[in-house]
């Protein structure tokens, strides 16, 4: 299987090389605005925006287009991005300022006005596809999922062998990198505090607005590689990956950035080797390779996925492992607690065959896990007929009793209530009593000899 | 007959339209109406569908549910293609098993959403980005891999990405109709459960009702509509079906019921014309152009909507601003005869006439420009008004004087105004100075019931049916 996966990335050529940079590069410039617009709980807000920039980029397209038919533009100066990025900036912007208007006009819930808004601009951005097919040479399959892998062949000037995306992602890259640290201490205030970024007189609304203007443009910037839907995914996923990772800021945006790269060749190499690997099992040898875009944002969900499980602080592994540990370890003790109690209704030289052959039932694998850790801690011996504490066990066994039988006597000193209600309540505190708090009830009950069931209190184990 | 007419007259485009409403066409029908006939009713169906299921899920603000599991279909149809296709090739296409396929990785889609929401970890708008762009990730994986297939093509499955109205077959528009069935009869049926679920979740599940239940239930009609209308409108705008017609209903209505309606009427409507556009000029795909006639009847409801339209809710304010203007002027003519009358000549306190006859005494416009802070081009203005609904009226010597109604209109604000003001003064403690201003805030909102209320309170006060000013 390694064999085969190495075999099948034997045919890497310097044009792979390329089109993990370029997808690094626009997944990088990505995840910075994503990063913040998830703080700022803007996430939908890239998200429409993704779909509202369309019309202005057709848009673009024709004018250029219409442009080099009148010879007013020749095919390859640099003006073409220049254009492309302001028709996706305007029509972005003006989305966003028709979603503010709605949801003022008609007092709507903004999920709903930006619903309305973006689909609509989308709309027109499809049937601007459509209608003008021929002339755009956009091919509706590229505004979706980009085309990496062509946008990597094309170099950005004859003399100059780079790829004209790899520049524009870079470029794009460190202008958010720049803007980011330039404008960190106010874009933090603003997030995380906004009444005392306006008390200190930032205007949030120009922020506001600038992070949105950095988010179109970098959206336009790696609309040819990703495409308008997976773009979302190279916003939205490595920021919140990175958020479930650290609780720092600093940190978060650098491991953001971490993830966006390593989606991205874990994209490329799972696009080159996976789909082949997985269907050649299948029976269809002759499958070869699938959308990089695509598998990059597979990618980047599957990290996304093992930080949810594997989180040091927030992980669901954690917490199941944290909630089963203490599972085992109460009923490890009430194991020991069980087996006391044994020992003290019938000594242990005195068993009968039948009290041999019962031992501790094992209802559940908690219990079966709980026997495992005592006997490996060396708490009781486990034989083929019966478990028996050790010296070391009965003296832990001991505390746990006293633990509980002081707290019966407490309960019944201080608390009017039967003698049938004490035990599950004790049954419960017994696990969470500290040697201190035991010592403190003792002297509170004046070092009481029976409980209130009339049970000896085992002596203190705590010299 | 009216198709050979028309088509006599060089209007093809039009002939197949009379064609539909046309019975007696069928017949010579060409084979363009029959389809465009099949392909009207299932959107006519699924826009209704989609517009009245659409509201639940915007009053519950869960109205991008939908974008959720319309773009978490598209893994779904390409492993159900394949599945098929390893079972019996060729047959990888056959619509229902798409569907199928299409549903379940829809409804994946919403779970997951649904749990990594009630993780807590993250935001509930990221939530639904990160499952839209991964399921939409892993679909186009599969799609390129099932197009570098030698065995099939993916052709077909690309319709479900812009949607292929017009491909609609017989068989389609049956399924779509038994699913739009069963949609409205849940929803008909359901309908009081879902209501109290969109506005009071709490209140129902304190009813005893399994609130878990009708949630789910109205993610799988929301899961069912998207995944059917995916083959119309196409995957990535099928979720304007869900939000824009139960938008634009929002200006319409207050009520649920009349708003559901509303929304499956715009959503039909805009789903059928929008297929008929598309049919007469070919170059407007379905998909997008349903999508953009919802959004015209979205900004029309945005400005005409009798409840909650722009332009009503400005002639509403812009006419209350007219009468509280005239209402004023009427007070200033009151207080300015009041004036200048004595108190003997000026109150009637008899039973049978408790207004006083005030229409016999000239009113001078110079006095009211200078009681109140208006300009003489507003006094103008008012008095024209005040004088078209007759409530002035200028006598032979062109002097203004008061009419009947307009002096049973004047005391009835004299008096709101001055039972607050002395009510302010005695139960407010507010000092008398300054009650004249917030008096004038509250006069034109006080009610009858409350204006009693107010009389009963300050009935040492009352001097005939207009108290005296304090001032």
């Amino acid at each position: 299987m390694f064999s085969e996966f190495y075999n099948l990335l034997s045919g890497w050529f310097a044009l792979d090389t390329w089109i993990v940079i370029t997808a690094a590069l626009a997944a990088m410039s990505c995840a910075l605005p994503g990063a913040w617009l998830l703080l700022r709980r803007q996430s939908l807000l890239g998200d429409a925006l993704s779909h509202s920039v369309l019309p202005g980029i057709v848009l673009a397209y024709l004018a250029m287009h219409w442009m080099e038919e009148h010879h007013w533009l020749s095919a390859d100066s640099g003006i073409r991005h220049l254009v492309l990025f302001m028709g996706a900036a305007v029509s972005g912007v003006l989305s966003a300022m028709v979603t503010e208007l709605i949801q003022r006009w008609g007092r709507l819930d903004r999920g709903a006005a930006m619903g309305v808004v973006f689909t609509s601009m989308f709309a027109v951005g499809l049937l601007l596809i459509r209608m003008f097919a021929d002339k755009t040479h956009v091919d509706p399959g590229c505004v979706l999922y980009g085309s990496l892998e062509t946008s990597a062949m094309i170099p950005l000037s004859s003399s100059i062998q780079i790829p004209r995306a790899v520049v524009i992602n870079g470029a794009m890259l460190l202008i958010n990198g720049i803007l980011v640290i330039a404008f960190f201490k106010e874009l933090r205030l603003s997030t995380f505090d906004p009444g005392l970024a306006a008390a200190l007189g930032l205007r949030a609304d120009w922020i506001q607005l600038a992070l949105m203007a950095m988010t179109a443009a970098t959206l336009v910037a790696a609309f040819e590689s990703v495409g308008a839907i997976l773009v979302i995914a190279m916003l939205i996923v490595p920021a919140a990956t990175a958020r479930l990772l650290t609780d720092r800021l600093s940190t978060m945006l650098v491991l953001s950035l971490l993830i966006a790269a390593l989606s991205a060749v874990l994209g490329h190499v799972g696009a080159l080797t996976l789909p082949s690997m997985v269907f050649s099992r299948l029976g269809y040898p002759d499958v070869r390779d699938a959308s990089t875009a695509g598998m990059m944002a597979v990618a980047a969900g599957g990290l996304f996925v093992a930080s949810i499980l594997a989180s040091p602080r927030h992980g669901a592994v954690r917490r199941v492992m944290d909630r089963i540990r203490l599972q085992v370890r109460i009923a490890s003790e009430d194991i020991l607690g069980k087996l006391y109690r044994r020992d003290e209704a019938v000594p242990v030289e005195d068993l009968t065959p039948s009290a041999i052959v019962t031992p501790v039932p094992l209802r559940t694998w908690i219990e079966w896990l709980a026997r495992r850790r005592l006997e490996r801690r060396g708490f009781i011996t486990v034989t083929a007929t019966m478990n028996q504490l050790t010296d070391k066990g009965r003296e832990m066994a001991q505390s746990l009793v006293r633990s509980h039988r002081l707290w019966e006597a407490y309960m019944a000193r201080h608390f009017e209530l039967p003698g049938d209600h004490l035990h599950a309540t004790a049954e419960q505190v017994e696990h969470f009593l500290s040697p201190e708090l035991q010592t403190e009830l003792a002297e509170e009950l004046d070092q009481p000899s029976f409980d209130p069931h009339g049970k000896t209190i085992p002596g203190s184990s705590v010299k | 007959m009216l198709t050979t007419r028309l088509a006599q007259h060089g209007m093809h485009e039009f002939v197949w339209i009379a064609g539909l409403f046309d019975p007696t066409e069928s017949v010579h029908a060409p084979y363009m109406a029959y389809n465009t006939r099949i392909v009207l009713l299932g959107t006519l169906l699924l826009g209704m569908c989609s517009g009245i299921v659409g509201t639940f899920m915007l009053l519950r603000k869960k109205a991008l549910v939908g974008d959720v599991a319309s773009h978490a279909a598209l893994p779904g149809i390409g492993i159900a293609y394949l599945a098929v296709e390893s079972v019996a090739p060729g047959a990888g296409k056959s619509l229902p098993w798409l569907l199928a396929g299409a549903s379940l990785s829809a409804a994946c889609g919403v779970i997951v959403t649904n749990l990594i929401q009630r993780t807590r970890l993250i935001k509930e708008d990221a939530a639904l980005g990160i499952v839209l762009s991964l399921f939409f990730g892993a679909g186009i994986v599969l799609l390129t891999i099932i197009q570098g297939m030698k065995t099939g093509s993916a052709a077909g499955l690309g319709d479900f990405i812009f949607g292929k109205a017009a491909a609609m077959t017989a068989m389609d528009v049956t399924l779509i109709a038994t699913a739009s069935a069963v949609v409205l009869v849940v929803c008909f049926v359901l309908f009081k459960e879902f209501a109290v679920l969109c506005f009071d979740e709490e209140y129902a599940a304190a009813l005893g009702w399994p609130v878990k239940r009708l949630d789910l239930l109205l993610t799988g009609l929301v899961v069912g509509v998207t995944v059917i209308g995916m083959q119309s409108v196409g995957l990535l705008l099928v979720v304007a079906l869900l939000i824009i017609p139960p938008t634009a209903a929002r200006f319409w209505s207050n009520r649920l019921g009349p708003m559901v309606l509303i929304a499956g009427a715009i959503g039909g409507a805009s789903s059928s014309i929008g297929v008929l556009l598309s049919a007469t000029i070919t170059q407007l795909a379905a998909g997008p152009i349903i999508v953009l006639v919802g959004s015209f009847a979205f900004g029309f409801s945005l400005l005409f909507g009798t409840v909650r339209g722009t332009f009503w809710q400005l002639w509403r304010q812009r006419t209350a601003s007219r009468r509280k203007g005239q209402l004023d002027l009427l007070r200033a003519c009151y207080e300015e005869l009041e004036r200048n009358l004595s108190p003997d000549e000026f109150v009637r306190d008899d039973s049978t006439h408790e207004i006083p006859d005030l229409t016999v005494y000239p009113i001078k416009q110079e006095a009211i420009i200078a009681a109140r802070a208006w300009s003489p081009g507003r006094v103008a203005e008012l008095l024209r008004s005040a004088i078209l609904e007759g409530w002035l009226r200028q006598d032979s010597n062109g002097q203004l004087r008061l009419t009947h109604s307009g002096t049973r209109l004047a005391a009835r604000a004299v008096r709101n105004h001055r039972l607050w003001e002395l009510y302010l003064i005695h139960y407010a403690e507010v000092a008398p100075s300054r009650v004249d201003r917030e008096a004038d805030l509250i006069e034109h909102v006080l009610e009858p019931g409350l204006i009693d209320q107010l009389e009963k309170l300050l009935e040492k006060d009352r001097r005939g049916s207009v108290p005296a000013s304090p001032h």
